[in-house]
């Protein structure tokens, strides 16, 4: 089955072309379909196509040497991912993981750059996905770099500790981000780093602190 | 009973994605709606609130400290 002409034109890289520029694009997609947990493209590879997500969800995510995951971005149908090294030549910046049964719209690298070569358009939609994407991933850097999220993650757990001194409210992750001024991908870090360090247990729907005095430590809490 | 992640049905657009990235399979599109089918499978792993493009999925944590 072949992509339709009208999700197409919902996705930002193809808005505002002609229908007959439209149907150009349509006739260099091809469809792929993956697994949950499947990897879609490994960071450091070599680039071959720019994805679209039709169906499902792709988590986009960087490893580092010890193994330890930050995930970037999680991308939703009609998002593009790979864009990059379409366009630079070089290898995948990061990797992308199916996290359900996903359906992908893919264009072949080479593709992409003859059409961009006579449809100015799309090069001025590419820039506006491009900035947004830049946007997404300062905002990521400066929480990674400048903000002892950590530390403001710990004081959050223990003020929301339900041990008859803290508020005893119950707390998601994306709640914390938002007490603690930064994204949800930063906090998922942060209570992995705990746990990993021993200071709390993830038990489920619980977070159990371990080490209290280990974790005001890290809260900057003097005792 | 099973402590289940929260939808919030004001919010949710029945977009599924949650319903995909299930793993345990606690999640059902009824109608244009999502429905949490309680299961002691669900490890909490909080990947529907993650892709839930309208925050109508919660996760929320008990937080507790541990009695020595």
């Amino acid at each position: 089955m072949s992509v339709e002409v009208a999700f197409l034109e919902s996705i930002p890289y193809f808005s505002r072309l002609s229908p007959d520029e439209l149907d150009s694009v349509r006739e260099l997609v091809f469809e792929k379909n993956v697994e949950r947990d499947d990897i879609i493209i490994l960071e450091g590879e070599p680039a071959e196509a720019l994805y679209f997500v039709g169906t499902g969800a792709v988590k986009i995510f960087r490893t580092s040497v010890d193994g330890k995951e930050q995930v970037l971005n999680i991308v939703r149908p009609g998002d593009s991912f790979n864009d990059v090294p379409v366009f630079d030549g070089g290898p995948n910046p990061a990797s992308a993981q199916a996290m359900g049964p996903v359906s992908l719209y893919g264009i072949l690298k080479h593709d992409l750059n003859v059409f961009l070569q006579d449809h100015p358009q799309i090069a001025i939609n590419i820039i506006n996905v491009l900035a947004a994407q830049v946007r997404h991933l300062v905002s990521l850097v400066e929480d990674l770099s400048f903000r002892p999220v950590v530390g403001r993650v710990a004081r959050t757990l223990l003020e929301y500790a339900g041990d008859g001194i803290g508020l005893g409210k119950r707390l998601t992750q994306q709640d914390m981000a938002a007490i603690v001024g930064t994204a949800r991908e930063v906090v998922s870090r942060s209570l992995r780093a705990l746990e990993s360090d021993g200071v709390i247990r993830m038990d489920r729907h619980r977070i159990v602190i371990a080490d209290r005095e280990a974790l005001k430590d890290v809260a900057g809490i003097s005792t | 009973m099973v402590e289940m992640p929260v939808v919030d049905k004001e919010k949710c657009n029945g977009c599924g994605l949650c319903v995909s990235v299930c793993y345990c399979n606690a999640l059902v599109l009824v109608g244009v709606v999502v429905t949490v089918v309680e299961t002691e499978e669900c490890g909490w792993c909080t990947k529907c609130e993650a892709v839930c493009p309208t925050g109508a999925i919660a996760c929320p944590f008990e937080i507790v400290i541990e009695l020595s």
